[in-house]
């Protein structure tokens, strides 16, 4: 336990019984959030999988073309991050707010790792031509190839949009918690933040071996 | 509703680091088995075979890193509800498509 100095205390805002009940309705929002995001990759999903029971083929020489070495290393980055996103709570709610700090903090260059392997597969597939829709160019393709990375630009550029935000709530955390906002008693933002995190991992278990490994 | 919340929630769980550590190894294997699964072609099982592998890391993902597991009922069947839907959406979907339109796939 490595308190330097008391932070802030907490008052739970006055529409609430008590602190238990702000912390358990406060969750109950994040978690109504989160089932309106699974049905927006969901219905992505399905729209993929409907596609790909229509043109096989060019999905299976759609996910051929991309690297699934990449796509595996940030699916463990992603594990990864996740697992230290779930110490950095760990930590603060037995108040040793300096391995919250390290944790979080690994957890935002996980996200960094993702978003650079994602550049580099992003910046490869251009190189050759590679665009969704109509802006498709590469050489060699099926002519339906573009309808496979129309949904490959979607789905990771939608995923992608979801790493940056959560990196940006795990920075104003990261700020809370050196401040010595959060504390074993009230941690409701880590919570949140950690929660939404995850999903960003939960949606990209989905994709990878979806877009990667059977497409 | 709100007063049995609160007895269900005044003890919060803390979950060990040693639990956080055999969720991560445990999703480690199965990202390697996914890998592993897709070297064989089963055709079109390969696809359900790759969404319930992955179900499984989301139901670990779930239950332990959001911490459903310890959570309350009504965060757990807010949740459920989402993916019974996503599942009622998608299964009816897809019978339609891989045993009408494209039954060799």
């Amino acid at each position: 336990m490595s308190i330097a100095k008391e932070g802030e205390v907490h008052h739970f805002a006055h529409h609430f019984d008590d602190a238990d009940h702000e912390y358990e309705s406060t969750k109950q929002g994040v978690w109504l959030f989160m089932v309106t995001e699974v049905l927006m990759f969901g219905a992505l999903l399905v729209g993929y999988l409907i596609f790909k029971g229509l043109y096989p083929e060019v999905f299976e020489q759609g996910g051929d073309t991309l690297n699934w070495k990449l796509g595996a290393t940030n699916t463990v980055v992603l594990i990864f991050s996740s697992l230290t996103m779930a110490l950095g709570i760990y930590y603060i709610r037995i108040d040793d707010r300096k391995k919250a700090l390290l944790n979080l903090g690994i957890t935002l260059i996980c996200g960094f790792i993702f978003l650079g392997i994602k550049y580099i597969e992003y910046s490869h597939k251009f190189h050759l031509g590679i665009f969704p829709g109509k802006y498709f160019h590469a050489e060699g393709f099926m002519p339906d190839a573009p309808l496979y990375f129309s949904f490959y630009y979607m789905l990771t550029g939608l995923h992608g949009l979801h790493v940056v935000i959560g990196m940006g709530l795990i920075a104003w955390i990261m700020i809370r918690v050196a401040r010595g906002t959060y504390s074993s008693s009230y941690w409701t933002g880590v919570e949140g933040v950690g929660i939404f995190w995850h999903l960003v991992d939960l949606v990209w278990i989905y994709l990878f071996p979806l877009l990667y490994l059977v497409g | 509703m709100a007063e049995t919340q609160h007895h269900e929630h005044h003890h919060h769980h803390l979950m060990s680091l040693q639990t956080h550590l055999k969720v991560f190894v445990a999703l480690v294997i199965l990202t390697v088995l996914t890998v592993v699964a897709a070297q064989f072609h089963f055709g079109v099982f390969n696809t359900f075979i790759a969404i319930f592998i992955a179900t499984v890391k989301a139901t670990l993902v779930m239950g332990w890193f959001m911490h459903l597991k310890y959570d309350g009922v009504m965060n757990r069947v807010i949740f459920a509800a989402g993916f019974f839907f996503l599942l009622l959406f998608s299964v009816v979907c897809l019978l339609d498509i891989y045993t009408r339109i494209n039954p060799r796939a």
